[in-house]
């Protein structure tokens, strides 16, 4: 459609990475966690989509923190899930 | 981290006929329970197949005796299916989708294919809904014109024929429904998200009831003898009547229209025994015209099964009274009635090192006389866990065969950690672990430092008690939910224990300014206060008596080395603040723990911003702190009750020249308004931007009046000084403010419903006693007389409807945020921050991956912030930081 929005430019949308294999592997390890355990976000998600995010990746999330003044997140792309 | 076991999937199913008279164990066919020598009927409601309630009888089924047979389901054949009121959205959603004649989804394959698309495809999971289907179409699979489907609550269903134009509805009876859902095939069903394996949706229709055993029913047995049956029975006593009479009617062939009114009698019955709430259907009532409590009213609502039953529990070792301030506990302690203590126990392994202490615990036995005697026991328990009750007679008996390994039950005495609460438990701080100290009186006694955090007064408030029964409870009971760990807010980072009211009052009192009292005075001041040694007198007078300033006797509370500048409470905030010279002794400085200048008040030991506390706690840690408090608190009330403290009608008294000035402004003020709604009338008023001609004149008039009320005020403050008990309490920020002085001693000012002036009432006018369209002050609620002066009959009524505003505006909030907090404690109460930081669930699923982003506790910093860097540096500066 005639005019695109790049919603990762909007100053409210926090910075988004997608991770690689290494990265997750160590993170898994950090946080004795698996997979599943990691917060979610849907592939549809706007941010995701923009940055080509599929389903399985694992996505960095950085933004400015009110009290850590940096913050680093990390989902999980998933299906969104039928109503 | 994962917990042991993980739930693949819970199925939810019908019970087919088949499997109901499969689990009965008894047809039941007479509606009588007992006859007449007391005995269940065979095949009656009671039947001792279906379990047995009465001590003594066995349970024909398996046998056991009342305590241990689980109880066991019979079953009611009824004469006709009806439907169960709690399937009629999905029977309507299931009738509107299938054909009326061969029962088939009215789609073709293509179009399911094109909703649901092949097994584990893009779109699997979705279901067809009756959004997809086109209304009264065509069957496309016999060619059947499909009729719309009406429903009416309860469980009407009725199809709509349209006949030379006129619509008629045709009633389907559950018969017939059953017939169109039995036939609907399998594949169809699972299209629509049914599971036929497990719910076949003709199951929906009752044809065949469940009728629970009797332990889920027991009939109570009245003072006077007589049986009394649970309203269950009750309403399977009438289903089972009306069905005797409905088989009876239909065997001799009754007329159809009594058939039917038999019918609909059964759906009703069989209707309110499972949920007597229905929209649309009278509820059944008891004969007292009580409605009767039926299946799904047991489960539902707070007292319902799940929340009043399984989330809700009731404990023992608690207790609950009345409570009432004592200042001269701690903080830390709270004050039990001895009755409590003798009642309440704390159970004490016997070893061979307190054998001889346990040995005299129960010769003292459960009857403790006085709070001075020493603590008893109530029982004991021997090592076979048998638990004996000791009584006057057998004290020296089982004093004798006291050995170790058994377990003393002993009272409550003074030192024991407790728990004490009050509802509502709305912060952690709700729950607190006090020392008790046992005490003659029926109530509770708490210092009244420690109600904010519980919210309490002493208007008739009752709080809860409970004993730790295990060394862990105790420990953590100690550790973590002491007072004096809870002094900080997690929510602020800030005190929440402090000064309230009179201490406020007190310490404003005893430090402001500077005064001098003699040894007599000091003594008189801190006589419960911890103190060895006074300091050096101020000075000597000329008579030799030696004298202590004020802030000499506050500083002797205060930690040695402790540095702050900050200003109190009472600072005007001038433009250039005098500091040390400030005329209202506003600004406060002390220095290697002296107070230096300034007066104490609730800035300094407020329960909310208590600064000093707030510092003490930082440098000195929690238990310094909240002997801070035991002392400051027992100061600030010697230093009201130096001089006594009291407000009285008179101290709202103005001299004439004020209320002449007062009567001035307000008639200024009216005739201003007057003026203005004479430019209004006129078509002079010039509108303000964005805003009608009548907006604006209002806010003119509000604000007009409002600077009114806040003159009287300044009036009445300008005579109202220091020596007025109210003016000391708005100042030091103790209780209420100037503008409450305003409204008593000056005028009421205007009444307001949503931020307007009154409007609402009678045609163009608020009350009869005013002309029609009066714009006027006093027509819309403007009170120019005092509390004092006492309020004219119509304002009085403006006002009691001013106040009416508030009393909703609360209702409707606390109802508002307590259903806020029961769902926001449903969604967090299991989560907490693990050994790495991180903030998971049980399942060990992560929420944060370090609390809060910064891992920092607010209930172990300063004001949310990590490290107090403002007060590090003023501890070392000895200046003011801004
Ligand atoms: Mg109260
Ligand atoms: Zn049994
Ligand atoms: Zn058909
Ligand atoms: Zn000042």
């Amino acid at each position: 459609m005639g005019t695109s929005l790049d919603v990762l430019k909007h100053e409210m949308v926090p910075n988004h990475q997608i991770m690689d294999d290494e990265e997750v592997t160590d993170l898994l390890a950090t946080y004795h966690l698996s997979l599943d355990q990691l917060p979610k976000i849907y592939h549809d998600d706007s941010a995701v989509k923009a940055i080509g995010g599929e389903v399985g990746d694992v996505i960095r999330i950085t933004r400015e923190s009110r009290t850590a003044g940096r913050a680093e997140a990390y989902r999980l792309v998933v299906k969104r899930p039928k109503k | 981290m994962t917990s042991p076991k993980r739930v693949g999937r819970i199925e939810f199913g019908l019970f087919s006929p088949k499997e109901i008279r499969k689990m009965s164990v008894r047809k039941i066919i007479w509606a009588d329970t007992y006859d007449d020598d007391g005995f269940p009927y065979p095949q009656g409601l009671m039947d001792l197949n279906l379990g047995v309630i009465d001590p003594g009888l066995r349970c024909k089924t398996c046998d056991q005796k009342a305590a241990d047979c689980p109880g066991h389901f019979g079953h009611i054949e009824l004469a006709k299916p009806v439907i169960h009121v709690g399937y009629t959205r999905l029977i309507r959603k299931l009738l509107r989708v299938s054909c009326r004649s061969c029962s088939r989804l009215l789609m073709t394959a293509e179009e399911v294919e094109k909703i649901i698309g092949p097994e584990d495809g893009e779109l699997a999971g979705e279901i067809v809904s009756e959004k997809d289907i086109k209304k009264e179409r065509v069957c496309p699979h016999c060619g059947e014109q499909q009729l719309k489907i009406n429903f009416e609550k309860p469980t009407t269903f009725s199809e709509v024929f349209v006949e030379d134009g006129r619509k008629i509805e045709h009633k389907l009876t559950p018969a017939d429904i059953r017939a169109r859902l039995e036939k609907i095939p399998d594949d169809d069903l699972r299209a629509l998200g049914v599971n036929p394996d497990v719910a076949r949706p003709e199951w929906t229709i009752l044809t065949v009831l469940p009728v629970p055993p009797v332990t889920m029913r027991p009939s109570i047995i009245l003072e006077n003898g007589q049986r009394s049956e649970d309203d269950l029975t009750h309403k399977l006593v009438d289903i089972i009547r009306i069905n005797q009479r409905f088989k009876e009617n239909q065997d001799a062939g009754a007329p159809q229209l009594i058939i039917e009114d038999l019918w609909e009698l059964l759906q009703y019955h069989v209707t309110t025994y499972l949920d007597n709430e229905v929209a649309g259907c009278p509820p059944a009532r008891h004969r007292s015209g009580r409605p009767l409590k039926t299946l799904s009213q047991r489960l539902k609502g707070k007292e319902g099964r799940f929340r009043g039953s399984l989330s809700g529990k009731r404990v023992n070792f608690s207790a609950r009274t009345v409570i009432s301030p004592d200042p001269d506990l701690s903080i830390g302690e709270v004050g039990i009635p001895l009755a409590i203590a003798n009642e309440m126990t704390v159970p004490v392994r016997v070893t061979q090192f307190n054998l001889d202490e346990m040995k005299q615990y129960v010769l003292n036995g459960p009857e403790r006389p006085t709070i001075r005697s020493p603590c008893g026991a109530n029982y004991v328990i021997r090592p076979d866990n048998r638990r004996m009750r000791l009584s006057d007679v057998n004290l020296e008996t089982v004093t004798e065969m006291l050995e170790v390994g058994w377990t003393v039950e002993r009272q409550l005495k003074t030192g024991d950690i407790v728990l004490f609460n009050r509802q509502p438990s709305l912060h952690r701080m709700s729950i607190m672990a006090h020392r008790i100290i046992v005490m003659d009186g029926r109530t509770f006694r708490l210092n009244p430092a420690v109600c904010p955090p519980y919210n309490a007064d002493f208007d008739g408030d009752e709080m809860n008690l409970h004993i730790p029964q295990t060394e862990e409870a105790r420990a953590e009971a100690e550790i973590l939910v002491a007072v004096h760990a809870n002094i900080l807010s997690p929510r602020t980072g800030g005190p929440i224990i402090g000064g309230i009211h009179d201490h406020i009052s007190g310490i404003f009192l005893l430090t402001h300014r500077v005064r001098h009292f003699t040894k007599k005075d000091v003594l008189y001041l801190v006589q419960h206060l911890p103190i060895e040694h006074l300091p050096e007198p101020d000075r000597i007078d000329e008579n030799g008596t030696p004298l202590w300033t004020n802030k000499q006797v506050f500083s002797l509370v205060l930690p040695d080395d402790l540095n702050m500048v900050f200003r109190a409470s009472s600072c005007q905030n001038c433009e250039i603040c005098k500091q040390d010279m400030c005329e209202n002794d506003a600004f406060v400085r002390i220095i290697d723990g002296n107070l230096i200048s300034g007066t104490i008040d609730k800035k300094g030991i407020g329960a909310f911003d208590g600064q000093i506390l707030h510092r003490i706690i930082r440098q000195h840690g929690m238990k310094r702190a909240s002997r801070f408090i035991d002392d400051v608190t027992k100061l600030s009330i010697r230093g009201i009750m130096l001089e006594g403290f009291s407000f009285g009608i008179d101290d709202e008294d103005l001299t004439k020249t004020e209320y002449g000035q007062i009567d001035e402004v307000l008639s200024g003020a009216v005739s201003d308004v007057e003026r203005r709604i004479k430019i209004y009338n006129e078509g002079q008023l010039e509108p303000m931007p964005g805003r009608t001609l009548e907006e604006t004149l209002e806010m003119q008039i509000m604000q007009v009046l409002g600077k009114a009320r806040d003159r009287t005020g300044e009036i009445a403050g300008r005579h109202l000084g220091m020596d007025n008990s109210a003016v000391v309490m708005a100042v030091s920020g103790a209780r209420g403010s100037m503008l409450n002085l305003t409204q008593m001693a000056g005028c009421l000012g205007q009444q307001s419903v949503r931020g307007e002036r009154i409007m609402r009432g009678y045609e163009d006018r608020t009350l009869p006693h005013f002309r029609r369209n009066d714009r006027g002050a006093e027509a819309h609620g403007f009170i120019s007389n005092s509390y004092k002066s006492g309020l004219s009959p119509t304002e009085f009524f403006f006002h009691a409807i001013g106040g009416r505003e508030g009393l909703v505006d609360t209702a409707v909030r606390t109802s508002q945020s307590g259903y806020l907090q029961r769902r926001m404690i449903n969604a967090l109460q299991d989560l907490k921050v693990a050994y790495d930081g991180t903030v998971r669930t049980t399942g060990g699923r992560i929420i944060q991956f370090c609390y809060g982003e910064d891992g920092t506790d607010p209930g172990r910093s300063s004001y949310g912030a990590p490290v107090d860097v403002k007060g590090i540096i003023e501890s070392v500066l000895k200046e003011e930081i801004r």
